[in-house]
C-alpha cells in the first residue's frame, strides 16, 4: 500500500552550520534550486508549494518565480515537513497538483531575515506557564523526562548515553556539525542547561535549509535519481501546552501519527529497517522508540545503551547524527526526511545495508504535534 | 527587565479573581464531572458547555519539573530556579514554581504533597506551590 506518491527530489542547502551570510528567505531558495535540480526539473514544472510561515509558502513560492495552483502552510513546529509531505501526497492524489516544492530554511543561529520568538501573554501559554520563567524548548520539552525516570527507572546514564550512539554515527557523517567521540561521562560532565539535560543532550543550533520534490508514484521511473515512494503517512496533536500532556511518559501525538502512517503502508515495526525519530533533546529517541512500538514501554532507554540503534545495531537510529550531533535549525523535521530519502536511495553519509522500509517520526512544539512517514524503494512488497 | 505578567482574557478572568481572592478556582463540567484547566467555556472530556466554577482545596503534589539554568528574561536572579508542573487534588494539572524549599534534586522529590500560596506580581496574582504545611 502506499500514498500514491514518490519523493523525486530531495536535497538540502550547500552548507549547514553557522552560516551568517545567509537570510532565512535565502536558505530556502537555495533548497528549492538543489531539490528541482535534483529531481531534473525547473520551477516551471512546479504547480504546488508548501511550507512554514515565516516566509510562507506565497513569499517562497514568489522568489522562485512559482504560480502554484495549490498551496499549504501547516506550520505546526518543526515536523510541519512531514505534514506537508502527506498533504502533497492527497492533493496530489486528488488532482489539485502534479509536483509539489516543499522548502525549508532556517536561520536558527545567526537569525538573519527572521522573526523574534515572542508569545503573547494573554494566550493560554502566556497565562499559565510563561510566567513561570518557561522560556522556550528547554524549559518546556524537558519537562517530562523526570517522571518518566520515576515511573520507568530509566537513569541520567542511559539518557546521556542517546548523545554517545547519536555521535557514532555523526563520525561517519562529514557535513555532521559535532562528529568527535564523547563518552556517558562527557555528556554527564558538560553545562547543566535544566535538568536533568545537560548540554550535550539539547541539539544544535544552526542554520541551513532543505527541500523536496513530491510527485505521482506513476512517474517513478522519470527522474534522475531512484523514486523514493511515500507508502503511509501520519499526523496528530496533543497540546500546546506541555504542562497539560495527558501523560508525561508518553507522547499521545505520536502515537496516532505512528499508527495511522504504518495502517496505512501495511508495515509492522519487524518491517522497519531504518528510523529517523526526532531529537530536539535525548528523551525524544526514548518516547519515539517506544510511541511506534518497538520496545515495550520502559525499555527504549536500555534497548539504546545496549547499543541497538548505533552503528552495527539491529535498527539504525537517526543515522546522520541526528539534532544532538548533525545540525538542527529550529525545525529540523527537514533534516530527518533528507535522511531517510538518502539511506532508501542508497547514498547517505553512514549508508546503512539496503534498508527498503525507513521511517521518519518528527516532533512539533513541545510534544504539541507529530508526524510520521513511512518510506520506501517501491520494491519492497 | 520584570518577570512576565498574564493577561487575563474574559474565558480566565474567574480564575485569576480567584487568585486575587486567595482561591484557586477551576472549572467542572455538569454533565460529566470532568474538573479541567486550563479556563476555557467548554469541557475538553465531552464536548459540553454546561460548566461551572468551583474553589479547588489547593492540594497538589509534585508530578515533574526541571530546574532552569538559563533564565527567562526577569528571572535572572532566581537561577537556577524549578519550573514545575503539579498534579492537584481534583485532577487537573498545571505548571507552577516552587517556593519554600531550595530548588534542587534532592530537596525536590516527585509526588511530595504541596499546596498553593499566592505571589503578587503587578495586577496579578501568581498561584504558586510551597511543600504543604508550610504555606502561609
Amino acid at each position: 500500500m502506499s500514498t500514491g506518491a514518490i519523493i523525486a527530489g530531495a536535497a538540502e542547502t550547500n552548507q549547514i552550520g553557522k552560516l551568517p551570510g545567509y537570510s532565512t528567505l535565502g536558505l530556502h531558495v537555495e533548497a528549492a534550486l538543489n531539490a528541482v535540480g535534483d529531481a531534473g526539473l525547473t520551477f516551471k514544472d512546479i504547480d504546488g508549494i508548501a511550507t512554514v510561515s515565516a516566509p510562507g509558502p506565497v513569499q517562497v513560492a514568489h522568489a522562485l518565480g512559482i504560480v502554484p495552483r495549490w498551496m499549504d502552510g501547516t506550520g505546526v513546529g518543526g515536523t510541519s515537513f512531514l505534514l506537508h509531505v502527506r498533504h502533497a501526497a492527497a492533493a496530489i492524489a486528488a488532482g489539485q497538483a502534479s509536483t509539489v516544492l516543499i522548502t525549508h530554511g532556517e536561520s536558527g543561529r545567526s537569525r538573519v531575515g527572521a522573526a523574534r520568538f515572542a508569545m503573547a501573554l494573554s494566550s493560554p501559554q502566556g497565562q499559565f506557564e510563561v510566567p513561570y520563567g518557561m522560556f522556550g524548548p528547554t524549559t518546556a520539552f524537558t519537562i517530562p523526562v523526570l517522571r518518566y525516570m520515576k515511573d520507568y527507572g530509566l537513569t541520567h546514564e542511559q539518557l546521556a548515553y542517546v548523545a554517545v550512539a547519536q555521535r557514532r554515527w555523526a563520525a561517519k557523517n562529514p557535513r555532521a556539525m559535532f562528529r568527535d567521540p564523547i563518552t556517558v561521562d562527557d555528556v554527564l560532565a558538560s553545562r547543566m542547561v535544566a535538568y536533568p539535560f545537560h548540554l550535550l543532550e539539547c541539539c544544535l543550533v544552526t542554520d541551513g535549509g532543505g527541500a523536496l520534490v513530491v510527485t505521482s508514484a506513476d512517474r517513478a521511473g522519470d527522474f534522475p535519481k531512484p523514486a523514493v515512494h511515500v507508502l503511509g503517512a501520519g499526523e496528530s496533536a496533543e497540546t500546546p501546552l506541555v504542562s497539560q500532556m495527558v501523560d508525561f511518559t508518553e507522547s499521545q501525538a505520536m502515537k496516532l501519527a505512528g499508527r495511522d502512517a504504518f495502517a496505512e503502508a501495511g508495515i509492522t515495526t519487524a518491517d522497519v529497517e531504518h528510523l529517523m525519530i526526532y531529537d530536539a533533546f535525548a528523551h525524544l529517541p526514548i518516547y519515539g522508540l517506544e510511541a511506534l512500538g518497538f520496545v515495550a514501554k520502559g525499555e527504549a532507554g536500555g534497548f539504546i545503551s545496549d547499543g541497538h540503534t548505533e552503528p552495527g545495531g539491529s535498527l539504525p537510529l537517526n543515522t546522520n547524527g541526528g539534532g544532538l550531533s548533525y545540525t538542527h535549525t529550529g525545525m529540523y523535521g527537514m533534516f530527518a526526511i533528507q535522511e531517510g530519502v538518502r539511506q532508501i536511495r542508497g547514498e547517505a553519509a553512514a549508508q546503512v545495508d539496503g534498508p527498503r522500509i525507513s521511517v521518519i517520526l518528527g516532533n512539533g512544539g513541545m510534544f504539541a504535534t507529530s508526524g510520521v512517514l513511512v518510506l520506501g524503494r517501491g520494491d519492497n512488497r | 527587565m520584570a518577570k512576565p505578567e498574564p493577561v487575563p482574557t474574559p474565558e480566565t478572568q474567574p480564575f485569576w479573581d480567584g487568585c486575587a481572592a486567595g482561591e484557586l478556582r477551576l472549572q467542572r463540567c455538569l454533565d460529566c464531572g470532568d474538573a479541567y484547566f486550563y479556563p476555557r467555556p467548554v469541557c475538553p472530556a465531552c464536548g459540553s458547555t454546561a460548566v461551572e466554577w468551583f474553589t479547588a482545596s489547593g492540594d497538589a503534589t509534585l508530578y515533574s519539573y526541571v530546574i532552569n539554568h538559563r533564565p527567562a528574561p526577569g528571572f535572572e536572579e532566581d537561577a537556577p530556579y524549578a519550573i514545575a508542573v503539579v498534579q492537584l487534588a481534583e485532577g487537573p494539572r498545571m505548571m507552577t514554581n516552587v517556593v519554600g524549599v531550595p530548588n534542587t534534586p534532592e530537596d525536590l522529590v516527585l509526588d511530595m504533597p504541596l499546596r498553593v500560596t499566592f505571589e503578587q506580581r503587578g495586577a496579578i496574582s501568581l498561584p504558586l506551590f510551597a511543600p504543604a504545611g508550610e504555606a502561609r
